[in-house]
C-alpha cells in the first residue's frame, strides 16, 4: 500500500469522523476553542500511532480469542502515559479536556484501526495509517472549532493564539485569540451542546454531498471512456 | 444526605444529561436508536451496567488503588473492571434470564466501549463522591441516558417519513434532530437545585 493513497484515505475518502462515523463523542464535546481541538487531535494522533505500531508488531503472537482485551490494555497504557504527561506539562489542556482524555480509551477510532488495519498490515504501513488517520481526525476537530468559535463568539484561535504583543502561539491556553467581530454579535448557542450536534451534522452532510458528486463524476467519466472505446 | 441525593439525581437525569450536555455515550445513542424497542432495551442494559460499574469501581478505587497509591492505574483498572463486568452480566443473563439476553443481543457486549460507563466512573472519582452518591450517580446517569435514547428513537421513527435533502440521509439528519433535542434539554439548565 502506498503512502499517498493512505494520506488521501485518512484525510478525505476514509476520514474517521466524517466517513467512518466513529469517535464522535469527543468530537462534539470539546470543539469549543481551537486550543482544545488541536490538543485533543494531537493527543489522539500520538496515541493512535503508538498503538498501531505496537499492535501490528505483535499481531502474529496475539491469540485471536483474546485480541480485544489485549488491544484495550495496550490502548489504556498509552492513554495513561499521555494523560500523565499532559497533567505534568500542559495542565491547562488537561483541565480543559477533563474526562475526555482518559475516555480516549473507549474512542472507537483507535480500537477500530487496530482491528481493521493493524492486524493485517506491516509495522510501517500501520505507522503511517496512525499518522494520517490522526491527522484526519485533527483536521475535522480544527474545522469544527474554527466554525463554532467564529459563529459563537466572533473569535479565531482562542487559547492558542495571542496577538497582544505581536503574533505568538501560547501553549498554556491563555491566548485571547483574534477577535474578528464583537462577541456580543455571536450566536452563543453554537458554543453550547446544540452547536456541536448541528455543526457535525452539517459537516457530514457536506462530505456525503461531495463524495456522491465525485462518485457520479467518476461514473460519467467511465461511461464516456467506454463509449469512446466502442 | 437526602437533598444531596436528590440534587445528584436531578442533575444527572435532566440538567447535565449524559447525552445532551456532556456528550457521553453518543455512539450507542446514534447507533441503537432506530426503533423504540431496541432503544428501551439498550437503555435498561446501560442503567444496569452503569449502576453496577459505579459501585464496584468505587470499592476497587478506594480499597485497592488509593490504599496502595496506584491512582495512576485508574483508567486501566476501570476499563478492565467494566469489560469483565459486562462479560459476567452477559453470562449471568444467558443462564438465568434467557429472554432478556436474547432481547438485548449484540448491544450487551458493546456496552464495554460505551463512554458513558467509563465516563460515569471517572466522574465519580473526579467529584469525590462517596459510595452511595456514586451508586446514585451511576443509576440516575443511566436513567438520563435511557430517557434521551427513548425520546430520540421516537423522534427518529418520524424523521424516516419526512422529506429532507438527499445529502442529509443517515447520520446528518439524526445529528440535526439530536441537536434540536439538546436545545430542548437546555431549558433545564436554568434550574436551581436547593
Amino acid at each position: 500500500m502506498n503512502i499517498k493513497k493512505q494520506f488521501k484515505e485518512g484525510l478525505i475518502t476514509n476520514n474517521p469522523v466524517l466517513v467512518q462515523l466513529i469517535g464522535m463523542c469527543a468530537t462534539m464535546a470539546i470543539t469549543t476553542t481551537l486550543f482544545n481541538g488541536v490538543g485533543m487531535g494531537l493527543s489522539v494522533l500520538i496515541i493512535l500511532t503508538c498503538c498501531n505500531v505496537v499492535v501490528s508488531a505483535i499481531r502474529k503472537i496475539i491469540p485471536n480469542e483474546i485480541r480485544l482485551a489485549i488491544f484495550v490494555v495496550i490502548i489504556a497504557g498509552f492513554v495513561t502515559i499521555v494523560d500523565l504527561l499532559l497533567q505534568a506539562y500542559i495542565p491547562a489542556l488537561s483541565d480543559a479536556l477533563g474526562v475526555f482524555i482518559p475516555l480516549i480509551v473507549v474512542n472507537c477510532i483507535i480500537i477500530g484501526r487496530a482491528e481493521a488495519f493493524c492486524q493485517k498490515n506491516t509495522v510501517g504501513a500501520s505507522f503511517f495509517d496512525g499518522i494520517f488517520q490522526g491527522l484526519g481526525y485533527t483536521l475535522v476537530l480544527i474545522v469544527m472549532c474554527v466554525f463554532r468559535e467564529l459563529v459563537g463568539s466572533g473569535r479565531f484561535g482562542g487559547g492558542l493564539i495571542d496577538i497582544t504583543n505581536g503574533f505568538r502561539i501560547t501553549m498554556d491556553g491563555t491566548g485571547a485569540g483574534i477577535q474578528i467581530f464583537p462577541s456580543d454579535f455571536g450566536a452563543t448557542i453554537m458554543t453550547l451542546p446544540f452547536g456541536g450536534f448541528i455543526t457535525l451534522g452539517l459537516l457530514i452532510a457536506i462530505m456525503q454531498y461531495a463524495l456522491k458528486k465525485s462518485a457520479k463524476k467518476k461514473e460519467a467519466q467511465e461511461m464516456a471512456e467506454k463509449e469512446g472505446e466502442e | 444526605m437526602l437533598t444531596n441525593i436528590i440534587s445528584i439525581s436531578l442533575g444527572a437525569i435532566l440538567i447535565n444529561n449524559f447525552i445532551f450536555s456532556q456528550f457521553l455515550g453518543c455512539c450507542p445513542f446514534l447507533g441503537c436508536s432506530s426503533k423504540v424497542e431496541t432503544a428501551t432495551g439498550m437503555g435498561l442494559a446501560v442503567v444496569f451496567v452503569m449502576g453496577l460499574a459505579s459501585a464496584i469501581c468505587w470499592v476497587i478505587d478506594q480499597y485497592l488503588l488509593v490504599a496502595l497509591h496506584l491512582e495512576f492505574l485508574q483508567t486501566l483498572a476501570f476499563i478492565l473492571v467494566i469489560a469483565a463486568l459486562v462479560q459476567f452480566v452477559e453470562m449471568f443473563l444467558k443462564k438465568s434470564v434467557p429472554s432478556l439476553y436474547s432481547a438485548l443481543g449484540i448491544y450487551l457486549p458493546l456496552i464495554t466501549t460505551n463512554c458513558a460507563v467509563l465516563g460515569v466512573v471517572l466522574l465519580n472519582v473526579q467529584n469525590e463522591y462517596n459510595f452511595i452518591e456514586s451508586l446514585v450517580y451511576g443509576i440516575t446517569g443511566g436513567l438520563g441516558f435511557m430517557l434521551a435514547i427513548v425520546l430520540f428513537a421516537s423522534v427518529r421513527e418520524r424523521t424516516e417519513f419526512s422529506d429532507y435533502p438527499e445529502c442529509f440521509e443517515g447520520f446528518p439528519i439524526c445529528l440535526v434532530s439530536a441537536g434540536l433535542l439538546a436545545l430542548a434539554f437546555m431549558g433545564f439548565s436554568g434550574m436551581q437545585i436547593f
